[in-house]
C-alpha cells in the first residue's frame, strides 16, 4: 500500500482503531446475569459488489472505472458525501441516520485467491487458509458466551460450516423453497446455451415461468419473510440468540444492475423486518453483513463484475459503535491503487472487524476473542 | 467418455467414494458375480399373506359399503309410499360414513406398504456396489411392468420386483417370464386372478348363481393378450386374436390364493393367500391352437409349453433385442446392435447372461455422439448417488423426488412400461422440475465438498471446459454440485 499517493487516500474515522486506543482494561469474561445479547450474522454468498452497494462517488476516479455501473440515480449520500448508499436500502440508510449503521469498505479476509468455495470455506472456518477448520468461528463465539446467550441458530437447511462444532446449534428453514434461485437458473441457462436440444426447452420454460429469486423475489417479499421468520425464532426468552443467515444471489457477473436492485431491496427487507419484528431487543442485537470478497472494479463485456478482493461489510444494531459513519481507510480507485491492477485493495481485516464488533457488544476483551474465533492457524 | 459412459449408461452413476470404472469388462464380470439378489434394505418387507390382508381388508369393507347401500336402496323403494305418508316420522336415511374412514384407514396401509417398499427400492440402487445389476434389474422389471394405480397392485409391487425379477435376472428369458407372469402382481394387474374358462367346471357350477348375482364371471384375455404383444413376441408379429383369446384359455386355472374374485376366492386348498396358485376348477378344458401349433396339455402345463415356444420364437428375441438397445444405447439404435443382440439371443436359447455380455460389448453400444436423456428416475438416482445421500437421508423426500420429476415408481399407468426416448421425458417443464429438484438437493450438500473435485470425479472423462468453468465459478459449493448434476452431460447416458 506505499504507492499510495494520499491525496487519493482519505482517511476516515476508523472506530476499530479509536476503539482500541481508547479501551480501558476489560473485564475478561462474558457478562454473566440478565444480559440479553443477539447478534445475527448474514452472509452474502457469491461476492457481493461493495462498489455498487455503497459508491465511491466522491472518488476522482470512479465514473471512469465503473462506466455505465456509475451511473445510478438515486440513493442516500453517506460518510461526508464520499459515498452514496444504493437507493434500495432505504430501511439501512434510515438505520444510518439513527446511527444504527456503520460501513466498512475495502474489508477482505486473509484469503487473497478469488474462489468462492475457498473464500466462503474460510470467512466461515475463520482460518488463515481454506479447509483449515472443521469447526466455524461463530461456533466458537457461542462456546464463549453464557448459556442463554450462546443458543445458536442457522435459518437454513443444513448447519453451514460458520456455525458448526462443538457448541450446540439448531437449524431451522421453511420446507420445500418451492423454486430454484434466479441466479442458479440464470446459470443453468448459460450451461444449456450450445445445447441443441437442451437450449430451446430451457428458453421456453423460463417463458412460461414466474421469475422468483431468493432474497430479491417478489419485490423483497421473500426477504421480509425470512427477516420475519429470524425476529420470530429470536423473541422471547428461549429465543436464539446467536442467528445466521444466508442469501445467495450476489455473484451479478452480467446484467448486475437489475439483479442488484432486487438482490438488494430483499435485504433490505430483511433487515426491516428484523428491526421491527425484534421491537425493544433491536438494542442489544448487533447485526453484520459480510461477503466472501469483492469485486472486480471494472465493467466487464456483460454489463456486470468478476471475482474481486476489497469488500463491503455493513454493521448495525441498536447499540453500536460507531453508528451513522463510514469507517475505514480508502485506499482509492486510480490504476495503481487498484490490488492487482483490477481489485479493490483491501485496507482492514474483516477478522479484525468482526472481533471489535463483538468484543464491544459482548464485553469481551479483543485479543482474547480475535486469537479464540479467528485463530492464525 | 467411456468411462463415464460405463457408469451412467450401464450403471447408477458415481458416488463419492467410488474409484474411476477402471477396465470395463472386468467391471460388467465383477457385477455380474458380485449381484446380492436379496441386500439388507429388502430384508424387512412384508410376506405375501400380509399384503393379500391388506387387499382383502379393504375390499371386505367396499363390499360391506356396498351391500349396505343395496339394503338401503332397497328399503328405500319399498318403503317409498309409507315415508311420503309419515315424512315427519321417518327415521333420517342410515349414513354410510361408518365405512368411510375405515376405508380410508385400510387404503393408507396398502399406501404405506407400497412407500416402503419404494424406498427400499431407492435404498438399494442408493447403496449398490454392482450398479449395473441394478439397471439390469430396473429394465426387466419395466419390461414386466406392473403399474400401482390399480388399487391391488400398491402393496404387490415391491414384492414383484423383490421376489419374481430381481432373483431371476440372472437365468434365462424363459425363467423370468415365468417368475414375472405369474406373480401375484401381474395376475392382478392385468386380470388373470378372475379370468374363468368358460367350459371349466366351477363356471359349470356356478354360472347361474353368478348371473343372478349380476357378476360377470369367464374368461379375461388381458394377460395372453399382453404377454404376446408387451413380454415376448412384440406387437405386429403374426399372432391373431384368435391365437391370443386360445392363449387365455391356455392361462385360465392361473389365479392368487384368497384374491380370486368370486367363488374361486375360497378355492385356495393349502394354498397361502397372496400367493400364485393353479386352480383346477378355474381351467378351461381341451387342447388350444396358438400360432399353427397344438397344445394338448393337461392343466398347468398347458401354458407352461406355450410360454416356453413363445420365449424361444425368433419374433421375441428381436423384439427384446430392440428393446434393450433402445433402453440402453440410443432412441433410434443402430441396427447392426439390435442384429447381434437377438442372434446372442437365439443362439443362447434366451440366456440373460450372454445378452448382457454381448450388450456391453458390443462397440456400437458405446456411441457417445447420440447419448440417451436420463429418465427422471436414472437422473435422481445418479444425482443423489453423485451428492453422497445415502443411509442418512430424508427417504420420504427421496420416493416424493421421483412423483415431483413424473415418475412415480412403479406406475407407469399402462402394461408397456415407462417411455424410455428423449421425447418422452425432455420437456421445458420437465427440465425445470430437474432444476428446482436439484437445488434442493443439493441444499443438502455439506459446506466442506469441492465441487470441482466431485464434478471431475462424478463426471470423469465426459467433463468438458464449459461445465467445469460454469462449476468453478459456483457461488457456493451447492450451487456447484447442481450446476453438477444439472450439466448437459450428467442429464444424458
Amino acid at each position: 500500500m506505499q504507492n499510495l499517493s494520499t491525496n487519493r487516500r482519505q482517511i476516515l474515522r476508523s472506530a476499530a482503531i479509536l476503539g482500541l486506543m481508547g479501551s480501558v482494561p476489560r473485564i475478561a469474561f462474558a457478562a454473566g446475569a440478565a444480559s440479553d445479547k443477539r447478534f445475527v450474522f448474514i452472509l452474502q454468498r457469491g461476492a457481493a459488489d461493495g462498489l455498487s452497494l455503497l459508491a465511491p462517488v466522491g472518488d476522482p476516479d470512479f465514473a471512469r472505472q465503473r462506466g455505465a455501473l456509475a451511473e445510478v440515480a438515486g440513493g442516500t449520500l453517506v460518510g461526508g458525501s464520499m459515498f452514496r448508499l444504493h437507493g434500495a436500502l432505504t430501511n439501512v440508510a434510515a438505520l444510518y441516520d439513527a446511527r444504527q449503521a456503520r460501513f466498512q469498505h475495502a474489508v477482505a479476509t486473509r484469503y487473497r485467491d478469488r474462489s468462492h468455495f475457498d473464500g466462503q470455506n474460510l470467512i466461515e472456518g475463520g482460518g488463515a487458509r481454506p479447509y483449515a477448520h472443521v469447526d466455524g468461528w461463530m461456533n466458537r463465539l457461542a462456546a464463549m458466551l453464557p448459556a442463554p446467550e450462546a443458543s445458536a441458530l442457522a435459518i437454513t437447511q443444513a448447519v453451514p460450516l460458520i456455525l458448526r462444532g462443538a457448541a450446540p446449534v439448531s437449524s431451522y428453514a421453511p420446507t420445500r423453497l418451492p423454486q430454484a434461485s434466479d441466479d442458479l437458473l440464470a446459470r443453468v441457462g448459460a450451461l444449456y446455451a450450445d445445447d441443441a436440444m437442451l437450449h430451446p426447452l430451457w428458453e421456453e420454460a423460463m417463458q412460461t415461468r414466474a421469475m422468483v429469486g431468493d432474497l430479491g423475489g417478489d419485490m423483497g417479499r421473500n426477504g421480509a419473510q425470512l427477516g420475519e421468520l429470524a425476529a420470530t425464532l429470536m423473541a422471547g426468552a428461549d429465543g436464539a440468540r446467536i442467528v445466521m443467515l444466508e442469501s445467495g444471489g450476489w455473484d451479478t457477473h452480467s446484467g448486475q444492475q437489475g439483479r442488484l436492485n432486487a438482490q438488494l431491496r430483499g435485504i433490505d427487507a430483511l433487515i426491516g423486518a428484523l428491526h421491527s419484528g425484534l421491537g425493544d431487543a433491536w438494542r442489544d442485537t448487533l447485526v453484520i453483513i459480510a461477503t466472501e470478497f469483492g469485486r472486480t472494479v471494472a465493467v466487464n463485456g456483460t454489463g456486470g463484475t468478476d471475482h474481486g478482493t476489497g469488500a463491503l461489510t455493513m454493521l448495525l444494531g441498536g447499540n453500536l459503535a460507531g453508528g451513522g459513519s463510514v469507517t475505514g481507510d480508502w485506499p482509492g480507485l486510480g490504476n495503481g491503487a487498484l490490488y492487482q491492477g483490477r481489485d479493490l485493495m483491501p485496507t482492514a481485516a474483516l477478522e479484525t472487524l468482526i472481533s471489535d464488533a463483538l468484543s464491544h457488544h459482548y464485553d469481551i476483551d479483543l485479543q482474547r476473542l480475535y486469537s479464540r474465533l479467528f485463530p492464525a492457524d | 467418455m467411456r468411462q463415464y459412459l460405463a457408469a451412467n449408461r450401464f450403471g447408477l452413476g458415481l458416488r463419492p467414494g467410488d474409484g474411476p470404472v477402471g477396465d470395463v469388462t472386468r467391471w460388467f464380470a465383477t457385477q455380474w458375480d458380485g449381484f446380492d439378489p436379496s441386500p439388507p434394505a429388502l430384508a424387512n418387507l412384508p410376506g405375501r399373506s400380509q399384503l393379500a390382508n391388506a387387499v382383502l381388508q379393504l375390499r371386505d369393507l367396499q363390499q360391506e359399503s356396498r351391500a349396505q347401500r343395496r339394503n338401503r336402496d332397497d328399503g328405500d323403494m319399498a318403503n317409498d309410499g309409507a315415508m311420503r305418508a309419515n315424512a315427519a316420522d321417518a327415521p333420517a336415511a342410515p349414513p354410510r360414513p361408518a365405512a368411510i374412514p375405515e376405508q380410508r384407514a385400510a387404503r393408507r396401509v396398502l399406501r404405506d406398504i407400497y412407500a416402503g417398499a419404494a424406498q427400499a427400492r431407492v435404498q438399494t440402487a442408493l447403496d449398490s456396489d454392482t450398479p449395473f445389476m441394478e439397471r439390469w434389474v430396473h429394465f426387466w422389471s419395466n419390461h414386466f411392468a406392473v403399474s400401482v394405480d390399480k388399487i391391488a397392485c400398491l402393496p404387490f409391487a415391491g414384492d414383484f420386483e423383490f421376489r419374481a425379477i430381481r432373483p431371476n435376472v440372472r437365468g434365462s428369458f424363459l425363467n423370468l417370464l415365468r417368475a414375472a407372469v405369474f406373480h401375484p402382481a401381474m395376475l392382478l394387474f392385468l386380470d388373470q386372478a378372475q379370468s374363468v374358462g368358460p367350459d371349466s367346471p366351477l363356471l359349470a357350477r356356478y354360472a347361474s348363481r353368478a348371473r343372478q348375482n349380476g357378476r360377470q364371471l369367464g374368461l379375461n384375455e388381458n394377460l395372453a393378450r399382453e404377454i404376446m404383444e408387451l413380454h415376448t413376441l412384440g406387437v405386429r408379429s403374426g399372432y391373431s386374436q384368435a391365437d391370443v383369446t386360445a392363449f387365455a384359455r391356455a392361462l385360465t386355472g392361473h389365479s392368487v390364493a384368497g384374491l380370486a374374485r368370486g367363488p374361486a376366492r375360497r378355492l385356495s386348498g393349502g394354498t397361502a393367500a397372496g400367493d400364485h396358485i393353479f386352480i383346477d376348477a378355474l381351467h378351461q378344458p381341451g387342447e388350444q391352437r396358438i400360432m399353427g401349433r397344438l397344445y394338448a396339455q393337461n392343466g398347468a402345463a398347458q401354458a407352461d409349453a406355450i410360454l416356453s415356444d413363445l420365449a424361444s420364437h425368433p419374433a421375441t428375441a428381436r423384439h427384446i433385442a430392440h428393446k434393450l438397445a433402445v433402453h440402453f444405447v440410443a432412441d433410434d439404435p443402430p441396427p447392426t446392435l439390435v442384429q447381434k443382440l437377438a442372434d446372442a439371443f437365439g443362439a443362447s436359447g434366451g440366456d440373460l447372461t450372454t445378452l448382457a455380455r454381448t450388450l456391453t460389448s458390443a462397440p456400437e453400444a458405446w456411441a457417445a455422439t447420440a447419448p440417451k436423456f436420463k429418465t427422471p428416475w436414472d437422473w435422481g438416482i445418479s444425482a443423489m448417488r453423485a451428492l453422497g445421500i445415502g443411509q442418512n437421508s430424508n427417504m420420504r423426500l427421496n420416493i416424493g423426488l421421483f412423483d415431483q420429476l413424473g415418475q412415480t415408481i412403479w406406475r407407469p399407468g399402462s402394461p408397456a412400461g415407462f417411455a424410455d426416448a428423449a421425447a418422452n421425458w425432455a420437456g421445458p417443464a420437465a427440465l425445470a422440475d430437474r432444476v428446482d429438484a436439484a437445488e434442493r438437493l443439493c441444499a443438502l450438500v455439506p459446506a466442506g465438498v469441492d465441487p470441482n473435485a466431485r464434478a471431475a470425479q462424478i463426471l470423469a472423462d465426459a467433463i468438458d471446459g464449459a461445465t467445469s468453468s460454469a462449476i468453478a465459478r459456483a457461488d457456493s459449493a451447492q450451487q456447484g454440485m447442481a450446476l453438477t448434476i444439472l450439466s448437459p452431460i450428467f442429464l444424458r447416458r
